[in-house]
C-alpha cells in the first residue's frame, strides 16, 4: 500500500494556529507568573488581531487542503473575520467583567480563544468529521464558559443544562452523518455530492440524514423548536460569555447548514427550502413573542438573539446567492450590535450582575448619557430602524426573499419586526423617560469597554450607510450554487 | 482631479457634529473654532474646485465624484457621488462664501444669546444639507439635502423655542414645506418609474427617448417637481412661511430665508432644465405663477411696518422673478439674479439685522427714523443693496433683473413683461420707503432704546461691507449689451444647452440692441419713479400721505393685512383639518379603531407570550422532550418533502 503524503497549506489555517498558539501562551504565562495576570485579555485581543490580519489575507484561487479536509475559500475567510470581530470584541467587554467578578484567569480566556478555532473549523469543513469536530471543540468550551462563574447558582445550572442537552443534540448530528456516511460511503461533503448524483436509490435514508445533521446544527442555531435551553443558558452564563455564545456560534451554525446544504445535499430530492421557511417562521415568532414580555434585559437579549436567528434562516430559505450573501451581511452587523448591547450591559448590572432588570436601565441617561445614546444606537440597529447597519441588514433579506417569491415568509418577518421594536424600545424609554428612584452614581466603563463601543458604533452606522462593498465582499464568498 | 468634493460637502457636517456634541462645554472661541473653521475650509476647497472647473475647456465643465455605492437594491442603484458643474458651482460659491460671511456676521449678532453653541450646530447642518442639495449627483441625494435644509430651516425659525411665535412660525414653515416635498417625492418616483435610475446624466441623456415633448409623462413629473418648489421657495400658494420664518434669528434670515435655502427650487428648476422644457406646460405654469408672485408679494410689502417683513415680502417677490425667467427659458438669467440676490439681500437682511442689533430689538419701523448719523456703515451699505435691489445702473440688480425682464419681452410674453416691471416699480418705492423710514427724517426711537444706539461691531459689518460690495459690482458679470461680454451667460449656457431641444425661445431670440437699450430705460425709469414717490411721501410730505392712508383705508388695511390670505387658509383648510382630525381622525379612527386593534394585537401577543412563558418550564427532561419531539416532527414533515 501506498503512503501518500497529502498536500498541506498551514497558511489556509493561519488564523487557527495563531488562536491556539495565544490560548497556550495564556494558560502558561497565568501559571508561571502572577504579575501578566493585568494583561491576559490584552494578549488574547493581540491575538485575536493578529489572526484577522491572516484572515484578511485574500485568497485568489479557493482549494482544499489537507487531504480535502479543510477548504481555504473566500467564504471560510468571511466567517472567519466574523467570529475572530465578535472574539475580539467579547474580550473586550470582558476585561473589566472579568476582573470585577474573580474570574480573571488564564482558562477564561483561552477558552474563548479555543472555541473559536472550532467555529473555524466549522466552517470551514470540507469533511464531515472536521465539522463535527468544530462543532465539538466549541460546544465543550462553551459548555466550561457557562459555568464559569461558580459562584453563581444559574451559572452552574447554565452549564449543566447546556451540556447536557448540548450532548443530546450531538446525538443527532452524529446520527445523520452517520446515516449519510452509511449510505454513501463517504464523509467529504464533495463525494458525498457525487455519490448521491451517481446513485439515489435509499433516498429516503439519506432524506433522514440530513434532516436530523439540520436538526443538529439548528441546536446550535437556537432556532425553535430546538432552543429552550437558549433563555436558561444565556440568562445564567456570565454575560460577556452570553454575549459571545450568542454571536459566533450562531454565524458557524449557519455557515455549516450552508455548506452541508449547498455542497452535499444538493442533488437530494427534497423541497428542504419549504422546511427552513417554517423553521425561520417559528423562530422568529417564538424569539420575539416570548421576548415581549421579559422584564431581565439579558433573558429579553437572549430572546432577541433567536428571533435574530429567524431572520437570518429567511436569507436562507431564498436560496439565491443574494440571499446567501444577504445573511453573511446579517451576521456582520448582528455581531456588533449584539456584543455592544451585552456590553453595556454588563456594565450597567455592576459587579456580580447586581441587577440585569430594567430597572438598571431607567434613568441611564442622566448618569451616564453618552452611554445611554450608544445603547441607544445598538438598540435601535437590532431594532432594524435606519440609517443604522440592522435596518440594511433586514432590508436585504426581505428583499431577497422577496424576490424569490417568499411573499408570505417576509410578511411574517416584517410583523415580527414591528413586535420587536416594542420591546427594544421599551428599554429606550426606560432610558430617557423614566427615574431611577435609588439615583445611582454614574458607572465608570474602563479603556477596553470604550474602544469596543466605539468600534462597534462605528461599524453599525458605515454598515448602514455604505452597505454596498460589504454585500459585494460577502457575494464574492459565496460558494458556488 | 475634483474628487475632494465631498470634502466640501463633509466639513461643515464635521462643524456640526463637534458643535452638537461638545458645543456645550466649549468655549465661545472653540465653537468658533469649530464652526467658522469648517465652513472657511469648505468655503477654500470651493473656490480650489470652481478654479479647476474655469480653467477647463468649455465643453468638459463637469466634474463627478463618485464616492460609493450607496444604494443598490434591485433596480434601484444609487451612488453618493458628487456633480460639479457651471450651475452647482454658481450655487457652491453662494453657498460657502456667503454661508461664511454669516457665520462671521453671527459670532457678533448672536455674542449674548445663551445657546451659542446650538445656533452654530444648526448652522453648519444646515450648510451641509444644502451643499448634498447643490452638489448631490442624482435626485435622491438632491432630496436628502432638501429635507435637510427643510429640518434646519425649522430648528433655526423656532431657535427661541420658549417664544410661542417663534415655535408656530417654525412649524408653519414645516408644514407647508411638506406639501411641496410631497410633489418632490411624486416627481422623483415618476422618474424612477419612467427612467429606472435617479441619476441626472441617464435621466437627461434619456430623457428624449423616454418622454415625447409635450407629454403627459413630462408634464407630470415636470409639474410635480414644481410643486416641490414652489413650497420650498415661496410662491403662491405656498409662500405664506416664509414672511412668518422672519421669527428666526436675523442671520438666519440672511442665509437661509433669502441667500440660499429658498432659492433651492430654481436650482432644481435649471436642473431639471431638460424635463421642463420638453413640457411647455409645465413652463407655462411656472411663468405665470412667477410673475403673479412677483406682484402679489410686492404689493403686500408696501404697507409692512416691521423692516424684516418688508424684505421677507421682497425675497417672496424676487423669488417670482426668477421662476418667471427659468417659465420663459432664461435658466442662465434665473441663476444670475440668484446670484445678485443673495449678494443683496443678505446684506439687506445683516444690514437689518445690525440695525435690530442696535435698537435692543425693535423691528418695527415707526420706531426708527434718522438712524444714518448713528450708523454710518450700516446705512450706507444698506443703501447699496437698496439701489441693486431697485435695479439702478450700475448695481448688481440692475443687470439681472433687466436680463430677466428683457428675456421675458423677446419670448413674447409681453404682458409678463408688464408685470415684471412693474413690480419692479412697486419694489423700488417700498424699498426706499425702508430706507427713509430707518435711516433718514426726524428720529422716532424711543428713550430707552436711543441710550443703547451704537455702530454694530466690526465683525458684523465687514461682512456687510463685503456683500454690499459684491452687490455694486457682482453684475457686471453680466454685461448685456455687447455679445460675448457676458461672462456669466457664456459659462453657463452650456449646461442648459442640450441637443436638438425644443428650447424656450428666450434663449435663442435674436439679440436687438435696441430693444433692450430701450427695455433698459423703461426699468430704470420705473424704478427712478418709484424712488421718488417714496421720497415725495416719506420725507418731503408726510402729511400728504397720513391723508392718502385715511382717504384708502380699507385697501390699506386690507394689503397690511396680507389680503388676510392667512386667515382664508385658516378657515378654508386649518380649521376644517383640525375639526377633521380631532373629531374623525382621533376620537373615531385613532382612539377606538386603531388603538382597539392595537391594544388588542398587543394583549394577544402578550397573553401569548405568557402562555410561551410557561412553556419554558426550566426543566431539563422538558426541554429534552420539545427537542425530541421537534426533531421527530422536523424530520418526518422532511421526510414528507421529498419526492
Amino acid at each position: 500500500m501506498d503512503i501518500v503524503i497529502p498536500s498541506i497549506s498551514f497558511s489556509a489555517i493561519m488564523p487557527e494556529l495563531v488562536l491556539l498558539a495565544v490560548g497556550i501562551l495564556i494558560l502558561l504565562l497565568d501559571v508561571f507568573s502572577e504579575k501578566h495576570s493585568g494583561k491576559l485579555a490584552y494578549i488574547a485581543v493581540g491575538g485575536v488581531a493578529t489572526a484577522l490580519f491572516f484572515a484578511m489575507t485574500p485568497i485568489t484561487d479557493p482549494s482544499t487542503t489537507f487531504a480535502g479536509l479543510y477548504s481555504a475559500d473566500r467564504f471560510t475567510q468571511f466567517f472567519k473575520v466574523i467570529f475572530l470581530i465578535g472574539t475580539g470584541l467579547t474580550l473586550l467587554i470582558s476585561e473589566k467583567y472579568a476582573k470585577e467578578n474573580n474570574i480573571n484567569h488564564g482558562e477564561y480566556y483561552s477558552l474563548i480563544l479555543f472555541a473559536t478555532v472550532g467555529m473555524m473549523f466549522m466552517a470551514g469543513g470540507a469533511d464531515l468529521i472536521t465539522i463535527f469536530m468544530g462543532v465539538e471543540l466549541m460546544s465543550i468550551c462553551l459548555y466550561i464558559l457557562a459555568g464559569y462563574t461558580r459562584a453563581r447558582m444559574a451559572s452552574n445550572e447554565a452549564s449543566m443544562k447546556y451540556f447536557l442537552l448540548g450532548a443530546f443534540a450531538s446525538g443527532f448530528l452524529l446520527y445523520g452523518m452517520g446515516l449519510i456516511y452509511g449510505i454513501t460511503g463517504q464523509t467529504k461533503l464533495v463525494k458525498i455530492a457525487g455519490a448521491i448524483s451517481a446513485n439515489s436509490d435509499n433516498m429516503m435514508v439519506l432524506v433522514i440524514g440530513a434532516g436530523l445533521m439540520i436538526v443538529g446544527f439548528a441546536f446550535k442555531l437556537a432556532a425553535v423548536p430546538f432552543h429552550q435551553w437558549t433563555p436558561d443558558v444565556y440568562q445564567g452564563a456570565p454575560i460577556p460569555v452570553t454575549a459571545f455564545m450568542s454571536s459566533g456560534p450562531k454565524a458557524a451554525a449557519l455557515a455549516a447548514i450552508l455548506r452541508v446544504l449547498v455542497e452535499a445535499m444538493n442533488f437530494i430530492q427534497v423541497d428542504w427550502i419549504m422546511w427552513v421557511s417554517v423553521l425561520a417562521i417559528m423562530t422568529m415568532t417564538v424569539g420575539n413573542i416570548a421576548a415581549l414580555v421579559q422584564s431581565d434585559i439579558k433573558r429579553m437579549l437572549a430572546f432577541s438573539s433567536i428571533s435574530h436567528a429567524g431572520y437570518a434562516l429567511v436569507g436562507v430559505s431564498a436560496a439565491t446567492s443574494d440571499g446567501v450573501s444577504a445573511v453573511m451581511f446579517y451576521m456582520l452587523v448582528y455581531t456588533f450590535m449584539n456584543i455592544a448591547a451585552f456590553g453595556i450591559l454588563a456594565l450597567v448590572a455592576k459587579a456580580n450582575e447586581q441587577n440585569t432588570s430594567i430597572d438598571a436601565f431607567k434613568g441611564l441617561f442622566r448618569t451616564n448619557p453618552v452611554l445611554a445614546a450608544v445603547m441607544t444606537i445598538m438598540l435601535f440597529s437590532l431594532a432594524g430602524i435606519p440609517p443604522m447597519g440592522g435596518f440594511m441588514a433586514k432590508f436585504y433579506i426581505f428583499m431577497s426573499a422577496v424576490n424569490a417569491g417568499h411573499l408570505g415568509l417576509v410578511l411574517v418577518a416584517v410583523i415580527n419586526s414591528a413586535i420587536g421594536a416594542y420591546y427594544y424600545i421599551k428599554v429606550i424609554v426606560a432610558i430617557y423617560f423614566q427615574e431611577n428612584p435609588e439615583k445611582p452614581e454614574p458607572v465608570k466603563a474602563g479603556p477596553s469597554l470604550v474602544f469596543a463601543l466605539l468600534v462597534s458604533v462605528i461599524a453599525v452606522f458605515v454598515l448602514g450607510l455604505m452597505p454596498d462593498c460589504y454585500l459585494t465582499i460577502a457575494g464574492k464568498a459565496l460558494l458556488p450554487f | 482631479m475634483g474628487d475632494f468634493l465631498w470634502v466640501i460637502v463633509l466639513l461643515p457636517l464635521i462643524g456640526a457634529i463637534a458643535t452638537g456634541l461638545f458645543g456645550q462645554k466649549m468655549s465661545k472661541a472653540g465653537v468658533n473654532f469649530w464652526a467658522l473653521g469648517s465652513t472657511g475650509l469648505s468655503f477654500l476647497l470651493a473656490v480650489i474646485a470652481f478654479i479647476e472647473l474655469v480653467l477647463r475647456p468649455a465643453s468638459e465643465r463637469v466634474i463627478v465624484n463618485t464616492v460609493y455605492s450607496w444604494i443598490a437594491a434591485g433596480d434601484l442603484n444609487v451612488n453618493a457621488g458628487f456633480l460639479l458643474d457651471p450651475l452647482s458651482g454658481i450655487w457652491l460659491l453662494i453657498v460657502t462664501g456667503v454661508g461664511f460671511l454669516i457665520h462671521i456676521y453671527s459670532t457678533g449678532y448672536m455674542s449674548h444669546d445663551h445657546s451659542y453653541w446650538r445656533f452654530f450646530c444648526y448652522l453648519n447642518l444646515f450648510m451641509f444639507s444644502m451643499l448634498m442639495l447643490v452638489m448631490g449627483d442624482n435626485y435622491l441625494l438632491m432630496f436628502i439635502g432638501w429635507e435637510g435644509v427643510g429640518l434646519c430651516s425649522y430648528l433655526l425659525i423656532g431657535y427661541d423655542y420658549h417664544r410661542d411665535a417663534a415655535a408656530t412660525a417654525g412649524k408653519k414653515a414645516f408644514v407647508m414645506n411638506r406639501i411641496g416635498d410631497f410633489g418632490f417625492m411624486l416627481g422623483m418616483f415618476l422618474i424612477f418609474v419612467t427612467f429606472g435610475t435617479l441619476d441626472y446624466q441617464t435621466v437627461f441623456n434619456n430623457a428624449h427617448d423616454k418622454l415625447a415633448v409635450g407629454g403627459a409623462v413630462a408634464t407630470a413629473i415636470t409639474l410635480l417637481l414644481f410643486v416641490g418648489a414652489v413650497g420650498k421657495s415661496a410662491q403662491i400658494p405656498l409662500y405664506t412661511w416664509l414672511p412668518d420664518a422672519m421669527e428666526g434669528p436675523t442671520p438666519v434670515s440672511a442665509l437661509i430665508h433669502a441667500a440660499t435655502m429658498v432659492t433651492a427650487g430654481v436650482y432644481m428648476v435649471c436642473r431639471s432644465s431638460v424635463l421642463f422644457d420638453m413640457a411647455p406646460t409645465s413652463m407655462a405654469v411656472v411663468a405665470v405663477i412667477g410673475a403673479a408672485t412677483a406682484i402679489f408679494a410686492a404689493t403686500i410689502g408696501l404697507f409692512q411696518k416691521d423692516i424684516k417683513k418688508v424684505l421677507a415680502y421682497s425675497t417672496v417677490s424676487q423669488l417670482g422673478y426668477m421662476f418667471m425667467a427659468c417659465g420663459v427659458g432664461a435658466y442662465v438669467a434665473a441663476a444670475f439674479h440668484v446670484m445678485t440676490h443673495a449678494f443683496f439681500k443678505a446684506c439687506l437682511f445683516l444690514g437689518s439685522g445690525s440695525v435690530i442689533h442696535a435698537m435692543s430689538g425693535e423691528q418695527n419701523m415707526e420706531k426708527m427714523g434718522g438712524l444714518k448719523k448713528h450708523m454710518p456703515k450700516t446705512y450706507w451699505t444698506f443703501l447699496i443693496s437698496t439701489l441693486a435691489i431697485a435695479g439702478i445702473f450700475p448695481f448688481a440688480g440692475f443687470f439681472s433683473k433687466d436680463e430677466i425682464l428683457y428675456k421675458t419681452y423677446a419670448s413674447g410674453n409681453i404682458v409678463l413683461w408688464g408685470i415684471g416691471a412693474v413690480a419692479a416699480g412697486i419694489t423700488a418705492f417700498y424699498m426706499f420707503r425702508a430706507v427713509f423710514m430707518t435711516f433718514h427724517g426726524t428720529s422716532r426711537v424711543e428713550p430707552e432704546a436711543m441710550k443703547h444706539l451704537h455702530e454694530s461691531p466690526n465683525v458684523m459689518t465687514t461682512p456687510l461691507i463685503i456683500l454690499a460690495g459684491l452687490a455694486a459690482v457682482g453684475g457686471f458679470l453680466g454685461v448685456p449689451i455687447i455679445e460675448g461680454w457676458n461672462i456669466l451667460h457664456n459659462f453657463l449656457g452650456p449646461v442648459f444647452e442640450h441637443g436638438g431641444t425644443a428650447h424656450g425661445p428666450a434663449e435663442h431670440g435674436e439679440h436687438h440692441l435696441t430693444t433692450e437699450l430701450m427695455l433698459m430705460g423703461v426699468s430704470i425709469g420705473i424704478a427712478v419713479v418709484g424712488i421718488a414717490k417714496a421720497y415725495i411721501a416719506y420725507i418731503k410730505h408726510p402729511e400728504i400721505t397720513e391723508k392718502l392712508y385715511k382717504m384708502f383705508k380699507p385697501i390699506h388695511t386690507v394689503i397690511y393685512n396680507k389680503y388676510y390670505v392667512d386667515e382664508l387658509y385658516d378657515i378654508l383648510i386649518v380649521k376644517p383639518t383640525v375639526a377633521t382630525s380631532r373629531w374623525v381622525l382621533h376620537k373615531l379612527v385613532d382612539e377606538i379603531i386603531i388603538d382597539g386593534i392595537v391594544n388588542g394585537v398587543g394583549d394577544f401577543f402578550v397573553t401569548l407570550s405568557s402562555m410561551v412563558k410557561k412553556f419554558q418550564s426550566g426543566l431539563l427532561r422538558d426541554y429534552a422532550l420539545t427537542m425530541m419531539l421537534g426533531a421527530l416532527l422536523f424530520v418526518s414533515f422532511y421526510l414528507w418533502g421529498g419526492k
